[in-house]
C-alpha cells in the first residue's frame, strides 16, 4: 500500500487550507524557479522518464505529448489547455484537485507551459463545478499577486498568463478538439485529426490539451525526480493515481494509490469492501462509463493499470471504479449508460448520432426481455458498426459497455428474453 | 443528442445591467484580440444569472456585443444543456441519475422531489418557485446520490435528507452548508481514515538538480556523439 509520504495530493479530502499559505506549507511552489532553470528540454525528458501516462483516460505518455510541440516560438503563440471538463460517469477526481489542491494545478500549468514555450494557458472547467471554479480563481489571483505567475513568473523572466474558462454542460467537450471548439465559442463538435492540436489547435496555433491530474502531478514529479515516480506501479504503468470508487461498496471514496494495485485490495482497504462481502460482487466497471464491465471472476485478481485492464478487454480509463453487487439489474445499469451516450452524442457523425439512439432503444427492450435471441447478435454487430466509424471516441465509448455486457452477461440477456416470451405465451393461453 | 428548442413566449428586449456589463468586459479581455467569440458561453451564463434563463433577445444582444452572427450564438445556446431556454423555477433542483447515483438510490431521491414538489422531471411548479431537472453525471460520483440546488451540490442524499432540503427551501430558511449530508469529509471514506493520516507539512525530499542536469547533459552529448559517429 502507498505510504502517505509518497502521496502527491495531500489535501485530497479538503481537511487543510487550500489557499496559497496552506499549499506552500504542503510543499507547493517550493523551488519552482529551480525547476524552470533546468530548461524545457530537461523538463520534458524528465517527464518522459517518469513514465507518466495521461490521466484523462487514453493513457498517452505525457512527456512524449509535450515533445510534439514546436521547439521554437513563432508568430503563432503556443497554448496549453487544461481539460477540467470532468464528466465521465463515475469520475470525480479532478474536482477535488481543483477545489482543494488548486496550487498544484497552477504550478503545473506554469511548468508545463514553460516546457512547451506557451505564454498562455486556459483551464476549461465544466460549468457545473461553480464552487470549484471559484476556489481555483481565488488561487489563480493569489498566484498572480505573489508573482508566481504573470510577467515574471517566480522570478524566472517567463511571462505566463493563466485563464479560467467555464463550460456549460456538454460531456463531449472533454474530447480535446471539441474542447478547443468550445473555447473558440462554438458547439462542442470534435475536429478531424490530423491536423493534431500540437500543429493546429486553439485559434489555429500549436496547442497541447492535458487532463488536470496529468498537469497537477508534474511539479511533484520534477521536484522528487522521475525515478521516484517510476518506482510505483508495473513497468509502462508508472506512478501514483487517484482512484474514484463508487457504487455498491460500503464506503465509496476517492483515494490516491499506487498504480497496479489489485482491484480487490483497493476496494477492501479503502472502501470497506463490497456491500454484502466480496462474494456478493456481480461486476465492476473499472475505468469510467466508457470501458466494458468485468465479471467477478476477473475482478478477483485483476490489477488496476492500463495494460492489465486492456488485457482483459476493458480499460483503466479515468480509474473510476463503479462497483455493482448482486442486487443490481446489470442490464438496466448498462441501459442507463446507453441513455447517457444518446444524450451526450454531439450529433455530428451519423453512426454515433443514430447509433446511440438505436442502442438506447434496444437496450431498454433488453431490460424487459422484449426481444428475440437473434437480436443480441444484431445488437453486438451494430456496436461494431459504430465503433471506429466516427470522428471522436464517443461512438466507441457508447459501444464498449454494451459489448462488455454481451461478452460477460449473455446468459442473463437470454434468460430475460425467454422469460418474457414464456410469460406472454402463458397470458395468451390464460 | 438532446434536442432543445427556444421557448415560444419571448420577452421584447434584453439588456445587461451595469454589474453584468462590467463582468462581461472582464471576461472578453481574457481572450486574444479578434477572438471575442470565445466569450459567448460565459456571456450566456451571465445573461442566465441575470434573468434566470436565456431568451432570444439575450442571444441577439450577445451576438451584437461579440460581433457574431445571431445564429452562431443560438447554436451555442441550444447545444449546451446548462442554458435554460425557458424560465425555470426560483429554486432550480437538478437530480443526477447517472450510473453511480442510480446504484445508490437516485430513484428514491427523484421520488422525494416529486412527492414534495408535486411536479415531474422537467416541470415547473405553478407558482414558479421550484423546477426539477434530471441531469447526466454531475461529477461527484463517490458522494452519490447528488442533487444540485442552484450552483451548490448536496451529496450523499437520500429520500429523507432530500425532503428536508426542499422543506427548508419552501420555508425560505437558510440551507445547511453544501457538501455531504452524512457529515463525512468530502470524498474521504466514511469512518476510520485509510490514508492521509500523516502531517502534510513534513518536508518533501527533493532530487539533486545539479546532478540531474549533469546526467542529462552527459546523456545528450553521448547521444550526439553516437549520431555523429560513422556507421560501422
Amino acid at each position: 500500500m502507498l505510504a502517505d509520504k509518497d502521496r502527491i495530493f495531500t489535501n485530497l479530502y479538503g481537511r487543510h487550507d487550500w489557499r496559497l499559505k496552506g499549499a506552500r506549507a504542503r510543499g507547493d511552489w517550493d523551488g519552482t524557479k529551480e525547476i524552470l532553470d533546468m530548461g524545457p528540454e530537461w523538463i520534458i525528458d524528465e517527464m518522459k522518464r517518469s513514465g507518466l501516462r495521461g490521466r484523462g483516460g487514453a493513457g498517452f505518455p505525457t512527456g512524449l505529448k509535450w515533445s510534439f510541440m514546436p521547439k521554437t516560438e513563432s508568430d503563432r503563440p503556443h497554448y496549453l489547455v487544461v481539460n477540467a471538463d470532468e464528466g465521465e460517469p463515475g469520475t470525480c477526481k479532478d474536482r477535488d484537485m481543483l477545489r482543494f489542491d488548486p496550487h498544484k494545478l497552477i504550478e503545473g500549468c506554469l511548468i508545463a507551459s514553460f516546457a512547451m514555450r506557451a505564454h498562455a494557458c486556459y483551464i476549461y472547467i465544466r460549468g457545473e463545478f461553480y464552487n470549484e471554479a471559484s476556489n481555483l480563481q481565488v488561487a489563480i489571483d493569489e498566484a498572480y499577486d505573489a508573482g508566481l505567475i504573470g510577467n515574471n513568473s517566480c522570478g524566472s523572466g517567463w511571462k505566463f498568463d493563466l485563464y479560467l474558462h467555464r463550460g456549460a454542460g456538454a460531456y463531449i467537450c472533454g474530447e480535446e478538439t471539441a474542447l478547443i471548439e468550445s473555447i473558440e465559442g462554438r458547439k462542442g463538435q470534435p475536429r478531424l485529426k490530423p491536423p493534431f492540436p500540437a500543429g493546429v489547435g486553439l485559434y489555429g496555433c500549436p496547442t497541447t490539451v492535458n487532463n488536470v491530474e496529468s498537469i497537477a502531478v508534474a511539479p511533484t514529479i520534477l521536484r522528487r525526480g522521475a525515478s521516484w515516480f517510476a518506482s510505483f506501479g508495473r513497468p509502462n504503468n508508472a506512478g501514483t493515481k487517484v482512484f474514484c470508487i463508487s457504487g455498491n461498496v460500503n464506503k465509496p471514496c476517492n483515494v490516491e494509490e499506487s498504480m497496479s494495485i489489485p482491484l480487490k485490495e483497493l476496494i477492501e482497504k479503502h472502501c470497506g469492501g463490497v456491500r454484502g462481502g466480496w462474494d456478493n460482487l456481480q461486476g465492476v466497471i473499472p475505468g469510467g462509463a466508457s470501458v466494458p464491465v468485468l465479471p467477478k471472476s476477473i475482478c478477483d485478481t485483476v490489477l488496476m493499470d492500463f495494460d492489465a485492464l486492456r488485457d482483459v478487454k476493458s480499460g483503466l480509463g479515468t480509474a473510476a471504479v463503479m462497483v455493482m453487487d448482486k442486487s443490481v439489474d446489470i442490464v438496466a445499469a448498462i441501459s442507463r449508460l446507453s441513455d447517457f451516450y444518446k444524450h451526450e452524442s454531439c450529433g455530428q457523425c451519423t453512426p454515433c448520432r443514430e447509433g446511440t439512439g438505436w442502442l438506447a432503444r434496444v437496450m431498454r427492450r433488453m431490460v424487459k426481455g422484449d426481444a428475440t435471441l437473434a437480436e443480441i447478435d444484431t445488437l453486438e454487430q451494430v456496436t461494431y458498426q459504430i465503433e471506429g466509424h466516427t470522428i471522436c471516441a464517443l461512438g466507441d465509448a457508447a459501444a464498449w459497455p454494451v459489448q462488455g455486457l454481451i461478452r460477460h452477461f449473455r446468459p442473463e440477456l437470454e434468460r430475460r428474453i425467454r422469460d418474457y416470451r414464456d410469460a406472454k405465451t402463458r397470458d395468451k393461453a390464460a | 443528442m438532446s434536442a432543445r428548442v427556444m421557448a415560444e413566449n419571448q420577452p421584447a428586449s434584453f439588456a445587461f445591467n451595469a454589474e453584468m456589463q462590467e463582468r462581461a468586459k472582464k471576461i472578453i479581455a481574457k481572450y486574444p484580440a479578434g477572438r471575442q467569440a470565445s466569450a459567448v458561453i460565459p456571456l450566456l451564463d451571465l445573461a442566465q444569472r441575470q434573468e434566470g434563463w436565456v431568451s432570444r433577445p439575450a442571444m441577439e444582444q450577445i451576438a451584437v456585443m461579440l460581433e457574431m452572427a445571431p445564429i452562431r450564438v443560438m447554436e451555442v445556446a441550444t447545444f449546451y444543456t446548462m442554458f435554460k431556454l425557458a424560465p425555470v423555477g426560483k429554486n432550480h433542483i437538478q437530480v443526477c441519475t447517472s450510473l453511480s447515483c442510480w446504484l445508490r438510490g437516485s430513484n428514491d431521491v427523484v421520488k422525494s422531489c416529486k412527492d414534495k414538489l408535486g411536479i415531474g422531471l422537467g416541470e415547473v411548479t405553478t407558482d414558479g418557485s421550484f423546477s426539477l431537472e434530471e441531469v447526466e453525471c454531475a461529477g461527484a460520483c463517490v458522494n452519490a446520490p447528488v442533487i444540485a440546488v442552484g450552483d451548490d451540490y448536496y451529496e450523499d442524499v437520500d429520500y429523507a435528507s432530500t425532503g428536508k432540503i426542499i422543506d427548508a427551501l419552501k420555508r425560505g430558511e437558510k440551507l445547511p452548508p453544501h457538501g455531504s449530508m452524512t457529515g463525512r469529509d468530502n470524498a474521504a471514506p466514511a469512518g476510520e481514515k485509510t490514508s492521509l493520516t500523516d502531517d502534510p507539512t513534513k518536508p518533501i525530499p527533493k532530487q539533486d538538480f545539479a546532478a540531474a542536469k549533469a546526467a542529462f547533459e552527459k546523456a545528450k552529448a553521448e547521444a550526439a556523439a553516437k549520431a555523429a559517429a560513422p556507421k560501422a
